[in-house]
């Protein structure tokens, strides 16, 4: 654990939820001035510990109303077909994540379609057809929540 | 709501969320002035809902994250609401999804190595309440990580 302070996890906890705030008004929600709250914003920068920006966007309005999470388990196992499944799977625009997993699955994936035939064309022509393909399980999402993660009182 | 220009901008600012605004506007063909207007109206129309800071739990000391599913004891109607409800008061968990499928639910949480998890996975995950059936992956790499669409 690295050497965070209370004030450091409240600005993580501003930041996290909208990292468009400016230091000068974190520096006033945390009680300390904005030269202060910048320096360090960019400590947590320069740790590693902020790691850039997420946009998250409604995919809905958008028109990708359909986002299934994949369970895929490779039928053959081997270093060469572990890197040519993961070329070939991360470079489909639909496919979000990819996570190397172990447990029952060897894979997991996020994929992101406009409806429920866009995603099966998507899982029949895209991922079925992917090399090394065994097991496939898919769950549809209905709902997704964001937690803020252990940023409460350091231990 | 959204046009053609609108939807340009989203794929560069989704493809690469950290690039400066003039970076942004020039590859996708518009003013500066006219890329503000246009962020500023998509964050008031929720399109954009929110430009959010991101953490990386590994340098602050999370090396172990998990994806727990869960089936659920339907017969109880409360069974989703109760659920929830206690997972969210468990601090290292970092998303909760609900699914259609064999699967009910999902869990991402994090722990800082095996004894760690293994002290969350039996204080605060075995008592969550209606759980019939589940199952864990833990995670060894992330390969791919967007939220790139095929706009």
């Amino acid at each position: 654990m690295s050497d965070l302070d209370p004030t450091d996890l409240a600005i993580l906890r501003i930041l996290a939820s909208d990292a468009t705030t400016s230091a000068a008004r974190i520096g006033r929600a945390v009680g300390i001035g904005q030269p202060a709250a910048w320096r360090r914003i960019r400590k947590l920068t320069d740790q590693g510990i902020l790691a850039g920006r997420r946009v998250v966007v409604d995919n809905t309005a958008l028109g990708f109303g359909v986002t299934v999470f994949l369970g895929v388990r490779l039928a053959t196992k081997g270093r060469t077909s572990l890197e040519d499944f993961e070329r070939a799977v991360t470079a489909i625009p639909e496919v979000q994540i990819v996570q190397h997993v172990l447990g029952q699955f060897d894979y997991r994936l996020r994929v992101t379609a406009r409806d429920i035939s866009d995603f099966e064309r998507i899982l029949r022509r895209r991922i079925m057809t992917l090399p090394g393909v065994g097991q496939v399980e898919a769950n549809v999402m209905l709902s997704e929540e964001r937690r803020p993660g252990p940023l409460g009182a350091p231990d | 709501m959204h046009d053609a220009t609108d939807r340009r901008i989203l794929r560069h600012l989704l493809a690469d969320p950290d690039a400066p605004n003039s970076d942004l506007a020039q590859r996708a063909g518009v003013t500066q002035a006219s890329l503000w207007r246009r962020l500023d109206r998509m964050r008031a129309t929720g399109i954009i809902a929110a430009i959010q800071g991101r953490i990386d739990w590994r340098a602050l000391g999370y090396e172990v994250q998990v994806s727990l599913r869960f089936t659920l004891d339907k017969t109880d109607p409360r069974a989703f609401d109760d659920f929830i409800a206690a997972a969210r008061e468990v601090p290292e968990v970092l998303e909760i999804q609900t699914f259609l499928g064999s699967v009910d639910l999902r869990l991402s949480v994090i722990a800082r190595d095996m004894a760690h998890w293994q002290q969350i996975y039996r204080d605060r995950i075995l008592r969550l309440p209606h759980v019939s059936d589940s199952d864990a992956l833990m995670l060894v790499s992330t390969i791919k990580d967007s939220v790139e669409l095929a706009l």
